[in-house]
């Protein structure tokens, strides 16, 4: 199999990338590739244009501590595991990379591409839901941030614009150090979640102060699961406070996807036994 | 449609060619080069047959660009030894018979260099994660995870490539 023609490009800076994409509407960006070039292949997507942004060095490094991490958006899945200072801050990250794909995937698979591209089966996309990530993007009109929260707004849909690039990552001080866990099921063919759930807890002794619980692979989009982080706050996080919890996961998370491998039901009984097993993970 | 020059080093040759955009580094590999050692199973990033060395790291090369390679370096199973020899992840599957078909064979051989570059001493468990994107037909993986061990054991032992027929039954 092999894609549609297009052009290709490969610029060497950001501004230079987005002069690219301006000039071209039809124009898509390539970084890993891994979710793209199926898609082109499949015939399911057939861009005038690709611009390579894979190699922009402004685009790479990972900088992390106690107070707080930017990712550049080129790092890929394994530059991610690798990072020492992320996972002491964060260990969630490369806890959710290691089941992403297998090893190839994961060494050219980037996090600024799986946050852009927002399949409805990715794993980070959760992850940074739940430590409130933020994503800087950069367009025409200079950078803006865009809170995690403001990204995601349906299938394979963002608020990026399409001229905009993510260029890097921020996660917050508030959620270094925090009680984190990820939790999936995968498709035993593809290895995409059919659900996955991450969560991010702030204690006080043995109560919960914040709770962040991001949903992938059930809903349409990622989404958080807001009935059940109220649920949590205020409360000793006890078996049976974290079980109540649970069964609020799939509130507000709209129609579940269903297909030949899982039906919107069985998702939703993923979803609350994955909450579940991510809280009791990160908490007890 | 307009064509792109690509420079890859290709087991130690470094060639340029005029490719379209599009072509596939398997694509390049096997119909520009004539390296048909690399292999097209599922041609959609699962299997993992078409498992070729970019730079050192195993990369599924049906789901990268040749473009995308331009200017890397790239192992294919007929560059992993001299010719007329075994590298000893070779030799490995070989004595330990991880392979049938061997239709997997060398993108298993590319994943487990990638894996010992990393990890030299790897656990089973970490072996069978790390083979995830390899799917062999015949073996059960059973030999095939042995055959990785004792790859890591023969590398660790200071194994060097050996000719075929000091290897084979021998």
């Amino acid at each position: 199999m092999y894609p549609e023609q297009f052009e290709y490009q490969r610029p060497s800076s950001v501004s230079e990338a987005i002069g690219l994409l301006t000039a071209n509407p039809d124009a898509k960006i390539i970084a890993g590739g891994h979710s793209l070039l199926p898609a082109m292949k499949m015939r399911l997507a057939a861009p005038a244009a690709l611009v390579d942004i894979a190699r922009i060095p402004e685009l790479k490094g990972i900088s992390a501590s106690g107070d707080g991490a930017t990712i550049g958006a080129g790092a890929t899945y394994r530059e991610l595991m690798d990072d020492a200072a992320l996972a002491a801050a964060y260990p969630v990250v490369a806890e959710t990379c290691d089941k992403v794909g297998d090893p190839a995937v994961r060494s050219r698979g980037t996090l600024g591409g799986s946050l852009a591209h927002v399949d409805p089966a990715a794993d980070l996309t959760a992850v940074m839901l739940a430590l409130g990530a933020s994503v800087t993007a950069t367009g025409p009109n200079g950078a803006r941030t865009i809170g995690i929260d403001d990204l995601f707004v349906g299938l394979l849909t963002t608020t990026l614009e399409p001229d905009e690039i993510i260029t890097s990552i921020s996660l917050p001080a508030s959620s270094a150090g925090t009680k984190q866990a990820y939790e999936k099921h995968s498709h035993p063919a593809s290895g995409y979640a059919v659900a996955g759930v991450a969560v991010a807890l702030q204690v006080d002794g043995t109560t919960c102060t914040s709770a962040r619980i991001g949903v992938t692979g059930a809903p349409e989009y990622a989404m958080r699961a807001t009935a059940a982080e109220d649920a949590l706050v205020g409360k000793e996080l006890t078996a049976e406070t974290i079980a109540a919890a649970a069964e609020k996961a799939t509130e507000g998370l709209g129609e579940l996807n269903g297909d030949v491998y899982a039906s919107a039901e069985y998702r939703a009984h993923l979803v609350k036994v994955l909450t579940r097993r991510a809280l009791t993970r990160a908490a007890l | 449609m307009s064509t792109v020059s690509v420079t890859i080093t290709v087991n130690g040759k470094t060639q340029t060619a005029e490719v379209e955009p599009r072509t596939l580094l398997v694509q390049y590999l096997r119909d520009n080069l004539g390296l048909t050692g690399t292999h097209t199973g599922c041609d959609t990033s699962q299997c993992g047959a078409c498992t070729v060395l970019v730079d050192g790291v195993s990369a599924k090369s049906c789901t990268v660009l040749a473009v995308q390679a331009d200017g890397s370096s790239v192992t294919t199973i007929e560059g992993f030894a001299p010719f007329g020899t075994l590298h000893p992840i070779q030799q490995a599957f070989w004595e330990e018979h991880g392979l049938q078909c061997g239709y997997c064979t060398p993108g298993m051989i590319m994943t487990t260099a990638s894996l010992l570059a990393r990890n030299p001493d790897p656990t089973e468990e970490e072996i069978r994660h790390e083979l995830h994107g390899n799917l062999c037909r015949c073996t059960g993986y059973h030999t095939i995870v042995n055959a990785v061990r004792k790859s890591a054991e023969l590398l660790a032992s200071g194994a060097e490539p050996a000719p075929i027929d000091q290897v084979a039954g021998n």
